[in-house]
């Protein structure tokens, strides 16, 4: 019999310590259905799905599988169910081939040994049957990330999932392969196949989903058939108020640049962990009050781009300008006095010390300017930590809180808070709304852009590319570490700027 | 470390919401949880397994606690002798510490502090006798800190410049230091019929017998007043100074604290310049305040018990020097009591504290804090 709802989770309460990722969390989603769950980071969707999916159980809540109650079962249990979850990052093992990680776990055997010809024959087979192109002999870490989330889903289905779990399946790839994606996905619809997509890009909700569920701190705020609702709709669910969709903002024309070049790369070199030369021969010029973003399929040299700009990297060959002088072989404190801010793209790794209280973090970098003969000056400390928190409307405002605690968007605003803070003439900007909630986004958006007003030359990397449209006077376009193209911002869509992020097309080779 | 600034901030022009106040509140109560009860649970746990092993020599074991309490703090002698192990500790303690609080695992004070305790012996006879105390004392006392310091900035460039890894450089070096001391002392510079150099002529700090002769016979001397200036100098320095602060940034985030422009490998150098410096102090502890020589094996092991001393004492400085108290206590202790029990019991409860500590701090919290919330107190 078939049951009425694939997947029902009614009123899930799960804390963590004092933090309640979900609090009455509520999901209905019908067989062969595409289903959309969105919301704000932080608000509690990969946890619900976690409960789903057997890693958690939840402090109070019930949840169904076609009509029978599995509340608190094991992940053991929820694969054998047929419910299979692709994560963000990736649960692969680089070393093995496809086949291994598929079989992983439950290994066809010939006695004691490993039975690696059955194994490919039974990949290969699915893989046939879905569809789903993969190459079942290639080693997992010679993948590109549009394969490797395709052997996910794949091993997934070879677990033998009926229910689909994907967390933000998108943020890795390419346009090309969203499209691709989503064509797989709508696939896997047609042969009865039920799949959750969890997501915060309002445009994939519209795109590919049936219907949709609207998270907000913890709680499910709203749900909706996907063609009764519009993206406006959605996102003011998401942040309780009416906010202003980054494209919507794009209209509004730049202000010109007022000529001159404060930042200038030529013919730059940069080693990266795996290739040689993963930024390749990059040359490009910012002048001030311009916004010159680099677009791109992640991985393709814009980290290593930013960090040799910024002093965190060595370069092999060419240089780095700053307002002429040139700054190449300078340190990381004598870039910043020249007058470099830069907005790191890893704020838990490299933007701040999480351990250290919000005051203290809103020094690094200029913590010298706050002691004397060595000595810190505590009182300086807390008044400037008191005005950049009060400007930048930091939550809790509290300089002595550890920025551990703090949200992800408002650990963002104590990082900007601080690089806007100083004088600069350049600001690097990695990044910079990654993983922060839309209102958070809005409010730095504007920020980037009053530093244009300013006249400060910003570089801007991100993986958006709504983000780069809507902020950049010119979009370069970063692929294998060379610029693929450079073209203004009236010229610039993403139809336009596809081909040159997936190497299809590349002007600066002609 | 930062609730100056916080009350400051308060004051300022910035009006904090009603519930900050809460959660400043909270939040040091959870700091000051998660730093004084591991070590407090680890000091129970090896309390019970001390009753069994005690149980199992079929001995009493208020009677053997009371005897340790009795040799140790009940008496000038057995006190004197704790202050007196406590002292070598805390410089230890510390300069584990100042390595951990970099991020680095210094196994090295053993070797550091013969180094220093040999440079203050060296500095020590090579003074002319009749030189004031008050121009000698800082002499062979820096002497002291120089001969640790040098022997810690050996790993601290080697790691900084080649990536050697600082806990093997740290070990191998020890053995080295120690033979190579062993060595000089025994073929150029000892005493016929000893493993020991001649007397130092000057620059002996005093002994606490010497104010009072209820201390009569024990080593107790003026160098803990050093240990606890040095403490409250190290603390100082860890959260009061530019160095401090990216020392920490360093131990806590390397890549953060490259980012603000420190120099991770500079910093590195620095720290175990620093530790080898604390370490070696300790050596002035023995060579000037008690025996006034350098002997072959007079570190006997504090340096390696200055790990454990860090630990329960959570690399910080008023906690090293409770730990150190603690650990001199029972190797004191130990003799007090050999009479019913082995005096290793001592050392097999020094292992527990050190095992439960290192295994018990995050399921300690874990397990307060449901604790806590099921009583409903938060």
């Amino acid at each position: 019999m078939m049951a009425e709802t694939a997947l029902r989770l009614h009123d899930i309460h799960k804390s963590f310590g004092p933090v309640q990722a979900n609090r009455g969390a509520t999901l209905d989603v019908a067989p062969g259905e595409i289903h959309a769950l969105v919301g704000e980071n932080g608000a509690g969707k990969s946890t619900l799905m976690r409960i789903l999916a057997g890693m958690y159980a939840p402090d109070t809540g019930v949840v169904e599988v076609m009509g029978r109650d599995v509340t608190g079962w094991s992940t053991a249990e929820a694969i054998a169910a047929g419910v299979g979850m692709v994560h963000q990052h990736f649960m692969l093992v680089p070393t093995l081939t496809v086949a291994e990680n598929m079989v992983l776990g439950s290994e066809p055997r010939l006695g004691v040994r490993f039975d690696r010809e059955r194994a490919v024959r039974e990949v290969e087979a699915l893989s046939a049957r879905t569809g789903l192109h993969v190459h079942a002999d290639r080693l997992v870490a010679d993948l590109s990330v549009g394969e490797a989330q395709r052997v996910e889903i794949v091993k997934a289905l070879f677990r033998g999932a009926r229910i689909l779990i994907l967390d933000e399946p998108t943020a890795v790839l390419s346009p090309a392969e969203v499209d691709e994606l989503w064509n797989v996905l709508r696939g896997l619809r047609a042969a009865g196949d039920t799949i959750v997509l969890i997501t915060h890009k309002l445009d994939e909700v519209m795109e590919v989903s049936d219907a949709v569920t609207v998270m907000r701190q913890g709680r499910t705020v709203h749900r909706t058939a996907t063609r009764e609702t519009s993206p406006a709709e959605i996102a003011r669910a998401m942040v309780g108020r009416d906010v202003t969709l980054a494209r919507e903002a794009a209209g509004r024309a730049p202000a010109p640049p007022t000529g001159g070049v404060a930042l200038e790369v030529r013919n730059l070199v940069v080693a990266g962990p795996r290739r040689p030369r993963a930024v390749n021969d990059v040359s490009l010029t910012v002048a001030p009050g311009e916004i010159v973003g680099i677009a791109g399929v992640e991985g393709n040299g814009q980290t290593e781009l930013i960090e040799a700009i910024a002093g965190l990297r060595a370069t092999s060959a060419g240089s780095v300008l700053l307002g002429g002088r040139d700054i190449t072989r300078l340190s990381v404190r004598e870039r910043a006095a020249a007058g470099l801010s830069h907005i790191p793209e890893d704020r838990h790794r490299r933007g701040l010390v999480l351990d250290y209280s919000v005051a203290d973090n809103l020094i690094l970098g200029r913590h010298e300017h706050f002691a004397r003969r060595g000595v810190l000056d505590r009182g300086a400390i807390a008044s400037h930590a008191a005005e950049r928190i009060a400007a930048f409307d930091v939550r809790p405002a509290d300089a002595a809180s550890p920025a551990r605690s703090l949200s992800g968007g408002n650990q963002q605003k104590v990082v900007i808070a601080r690089e806007l803070g100083r004088d600069f003439v350049v600001l690097l900007a990695a990044q910079p709304t990654r993983g922060v909630d839309v209102g958070a986004v809005e409010f730095i958006h504007a920020q980037l852009r009053a530093s244009r007003e300013a006249g400060k030359a910003v570089l801007l990397v991100s993986a958006e590319l709504s983000e780069i449209l809507a902020l950049a006077d010119r979009i370069a376009v970063m692929f294998r570490g060379r610029i693929a193209t450079i073209l203004p911002r009236d010229r610039a869509s993403e139809q336009a700027l596809g081909p040159y992020m997936t190497g299809a097309l590349d002007a600066g080779a002609a | 470390m930062t609730s100056a600034a916080s009350s400051d901030a308060g004051a300022g022009s910035v009006t904090p919401p009603a519930g900050a106040a809460g959660a400043r509140t909270v939040s040091v109560r959870t700091t000051l949880e998660e730093a004084v009860l591991p070590p407090l649970v680890a000091l129970l746990i090896a309390l019970v397994i001390g009753d069994l092993l005690i149980l199992s020599f079929g001995q009493s074991p208020g009677a053997v606690w009371r005897l340790l309490l009795e040799g140790t703090w009940g008496n000038a002698y057995g006190f004197g002798q704790v202050l007196y192990k406590a002292t070598t500790l805390v410089f230890t303690g510390l300069a584990v510490a100042i390595g951990l609080r970099a991020g680095l695992f210094n196994i090295g004070a053993e070797g550091q502090l013969a180094a220093g305790g040999f440079a203050a012996a060296v500095a020590g006879l090579l003074l002319p006798g009749a030189m004031p105390a008050l121009v000698a004392l800082p002499i062979v006392i820096l002497a002291a800190a120089a001969g640790g310091g040098v022997v810690g900035a050996i790993p601290g460039v080697l790691k900084a410049r080649f990536g050697a890894h600082e806990v093997i450089v740290t070990i191998m070096l020890n053995l080295i230091v120690l033979a190579v001391l062993n060595y000089v002392v025994a073929s150029h510079l000892h005493t016929p019929e000893t493993l020991h150099t001649p007397e130092i002529r000057a620059g002996m700090i005093p002994r606490l017998s010497g104010f009072s002769t209820v201390f009569h016979g024990s080593a107790a001397n003026l160098a803990i007043l050093l240990a606890l200036a040095v403490g409250a100098l190290v603390w100082w320095f860890l959260f009061r100074t530019r160095g401090g602060y990216e020392l920490r940034a360093v131990g806590l985030q390397p890549e953060a604290a490259e980012y603000g422009g420190v120099s991770v490998g500079r910093t590195w150098i620095r720290a175990f310049v620093i530790a080898g410096a604390l370490a070696g102090l300790g050596g002035a502890n023995f060579v000037l305040g008690y025996k006034h020589y350098y002997e072959d094996g007079f570190t006997g092991g504090a340096g390696f018990v200055g790990i454990a001393v860090a630990l329960v004492g959570r690399n910080h400085p008023l906690g090293i020097v409770l730990a150190a108290l603690f650990f001199a206590t029972l190797s004191q202790g130990g003799l007090a009591i050999n009479a019913l029990v082995p005096k290793t019991l001592v050392e097999v409860l020094q292992g527990i504290v050190i095992l439960a500590v290192a295994t018990a701090i995050p399921e300690v919290r874990r397990a307060l804090r449901l604790a806590v919330r099921r009583a409903g107190v938060v």
